[in-house]
């Protein structure tokens, strides 16, 4: 069984050298990309075994001691066990919440942005409210904090709304009230991709041949059946893979924008997985603890894609590979 | 053909018209505040005055802002990480891309696996942030050659470039053009709508990069402008009550003239860059 395997494999081999060395130009222009990912997408990936293990620095990653599950135990049930599950339970709920609030807004802009006949006043609208994706997180955070501050010096002026229709009390931190915390993360949300994310539901309803339009207008609809028959069913393919893939994406919800907007007092309402991986691994240097973290959160967000495609392709026939 | 308007569509179209306009408005709204606010006086903004527009107008705070030193350190830092780190990511992506549309690439299937599973499982906060400690990632070069490159914009490309006619190619061919020839010559200069997207989504992202900057980077000659605009928004209200003289202008007005600054080279380039992007976005469509 070798010898004839080994007759096989030896001009596939050859072949195959042959290929590169007459093509060796095509492979040099691949390699840099290769080399890059390795380096810093596919290396950091072994990284993830010091979640088994008790990492120590002057050991490295393949030095450290083994722990087999210590690690996982120790967050699920040991003396992290409050925070994790608190972390575990926001990062679902924000991103719950995300969807049902920010989905329907894009849809609506694309809807609103299809009327618009007027050339100059279409692009004009399209311009300013997909401008907030182009500013920072730093940016948008920073405005939001300071719209909602209200201290001794100076009151944001979302702040001043709220205490005049009074719903806080003079004086009163939003940032220092876990109740806030939420809202706030989704309106910023909102506000910096709802008019980017609109431009493919825009790209699709143009995409709808107008006979169709037509042919339900000689039949006497009305613009809300034409919304309700024709611009809905036309979108759809769009719609279910948008919402695929953004529960495909539940796990990794901007975790730069919690950590810009979020503080000690009420961690209860905002931390989430990467924020609370980011503390305990980082900033408290317990690295193992931190990547049990990092990989259960990799694994979900994994299974989550993975699962969000095989429905896809199964319900609409459109998959994202 | 004028097109006759039934009533629904003529409710509808006011109603849109209307609306649209007011999400605008909206959008826009806290960027204008914010600018309103950094020119405006003391007085007339801590008495609650400022809704819309700029009252007691005065540029102080901007003076204030341009004659700090470590604002102009940030920001000349931010240009060298967007400049040379958007030119290091378009390098990679375009011969990546180029490579990876090839049909007679040997293992093309496995090789853009490997790009697109990238997308789909990363190795995790901890690990990559060892990853980048143990390659000595933490100063001006590391931030270049480390980060930066995506997959999604390396997709964008290859669609893009396979979509290219292949007589065309077959033309060059004819000419004895060779693989580097035929990207320079015939890709790139077929491509450059697609390379300028991509070359901008890059460079916004260069631009606006904080996370790990801040966690890398611990020479603060080296940071970029991002972490620098934190750092004042967490202690902008120290640095106003540091001033030896009696201010004009309120310290909120400061850290909104410092994020005013910040923005600036983005909104100059927004209105030139928005043909492309749209273009951009839909030329991969939705897919990965």
């Amino acid at each position: 069984m070798g010898a004839e395997e080994f007759k096989m494999r030896e001009p596939q081999t050859k072949k195959i050298w042959k290929a590169v060395s007459k093509d060796w130009r095509l492979y040099v222009l691949l390699l840099p990309m290769v080399i890059w990912f390795v380096l810093w997408a596919y290396k950091p990936m072994g990284g993830l075994l010091i979640a088994f293990k008790r990492f120590d620095p002057q050991f490295g990653i393949w030095g450290s001691e083994f722990k087999g599950i210590d690690n996982f135990i120790n967050l699920v049930s040991g003396v992290n066990k409050v925070e994790f599950w608190q972390a575990f339970r926001n990062t679902f709920i924000i991103s719950a919440y995300s969807l049902i609030f920010g989905f329907p807004v894009p849809i609506i802009l694309a809807l609103l942005f299809a009327e618009i006949g007027n050339d100059t006043v279409r692009k004009l609208t399209q311009t300013a409210t997909y401008l907030p994706h182009f500013l920072s997180e730093v940016t948008i955070t920073g405005i939001a904090l300071m719209l909602v501050y209200s201290g001794v010096r100076s009151t944001g002026i979302i702040a001043s709304v709220l205490q005049h229709i009074g719903l806080i009390d003079p004086g009163v931190s939003i940032m220092q009230k876990s109740n806030y915390f939420r809202p706030l993360y989704i309106m910023v949300g909102i506000w910096k991709e709802s008019g980017y994310n609109s431009i493919v539901y825009f790209a699709a309803i143009m995409g709808i041949s107008p006979t169709l339009y037509e042919a339900l207008k000689v039949d006497g609809g009305n613009k809300f059946q034409e919304i309700r028959f024709i611009t809905f069913p036309g979108m759809a393919p769009t719609l279910i893979i948008m919402i695929i893939m953004r529960i495909g994406s539940m796990l990794t919800i901007g975790y730069e924008r919690v950590l810009l907007l979020y503080n000690a007092n009420i961690y209860v309402t905002a931390d989430v997985l990467s924020t609370f991986e980011q503390r305990i691994g980082i900033l408290s240097g317990n690295y193992g603890i931190g990547a049990a973290v990092s990989l259960f959160n990799s694994l979900i967000a994994f299974a989550l894609v993975i699962g969000a495609n095989t429905i896809s392709r199964n319900i609409s026939e459109t998959s994202l590979w | 053909m004028m097109e006759r308007l039934n009533r629904s569509e003529k409710i509808f179209k006011v109603f849109s018209y209307t609306m649209i306009i007011i999400f605008a408005l909206l959008a826009l709204y806290p960027v204008l505040y914010a600018f309103s606010v950094s020119i405006s006086g003391k007085v007339a903004y801590e008495s609650g005055q400022i809704v819309l527009l700029p009252k007691a107008v005065t540029f102080q705070a901007y003076d204030m802002v341009l004659h700090n030193k470590g604002f102009w350190i940030a920001y000349t830092n931010t240009l060298f990480y967007t400049v040379l780190g958007t030119a290091w990511s378009m390098v990679i992506s375009i011969t990546g891309a180029y490579a990876l549309q090839k049909t007679k690439l040997m293992f093309r299937r496995q090789w853009n696996f490997l790009l697109v599973f990238t997308m789909w499982f990363s190795a995790g906060m901890i690990p990559l942030y060892l990853n980048y400690k143990t390659m000595h990632v933490d100063n001006r070069w590391g931030m270049i050659i480390a980060f930066g490159v995506q997959a999604y914009n390396i997709i964008l490309l290859r669609n893009y470039f396979s979509s290219i006619p292949k007589e065309i190619e077959e033309a060059a061919i004819m000419d004895g053009a060779n693989e580097f020839q035929m990207l320079g010559k015939v890709y790139i200069p077929m491509s450059t709508a697609s390379i300028a997207t991509v070359t901008l989504f890059y460079a916004i992202s260069r631009w606006n990069g904080y996370y790990w900057s801040r966690m890398l980077l611990a020479n603060p000659y080296e940071q970029p402008l991002q972490v620098y605009l934190r750092q004042l928004i967490e202690n902008y209200q120290k640095l106003y009550d540091e001033s030896p003289v009696n201010l004009a202008y309120s310290a909120d007005s400061l850290a909104y003239a410092i994020i005013i600054c910040s923005i600036i080279p983005v909104l100059v380039i927004y209105p030139y860059i928005q043909k492309y992007f749209a273009k951009g976005v839909n030329m991969g469509g939705v897919k990965g």
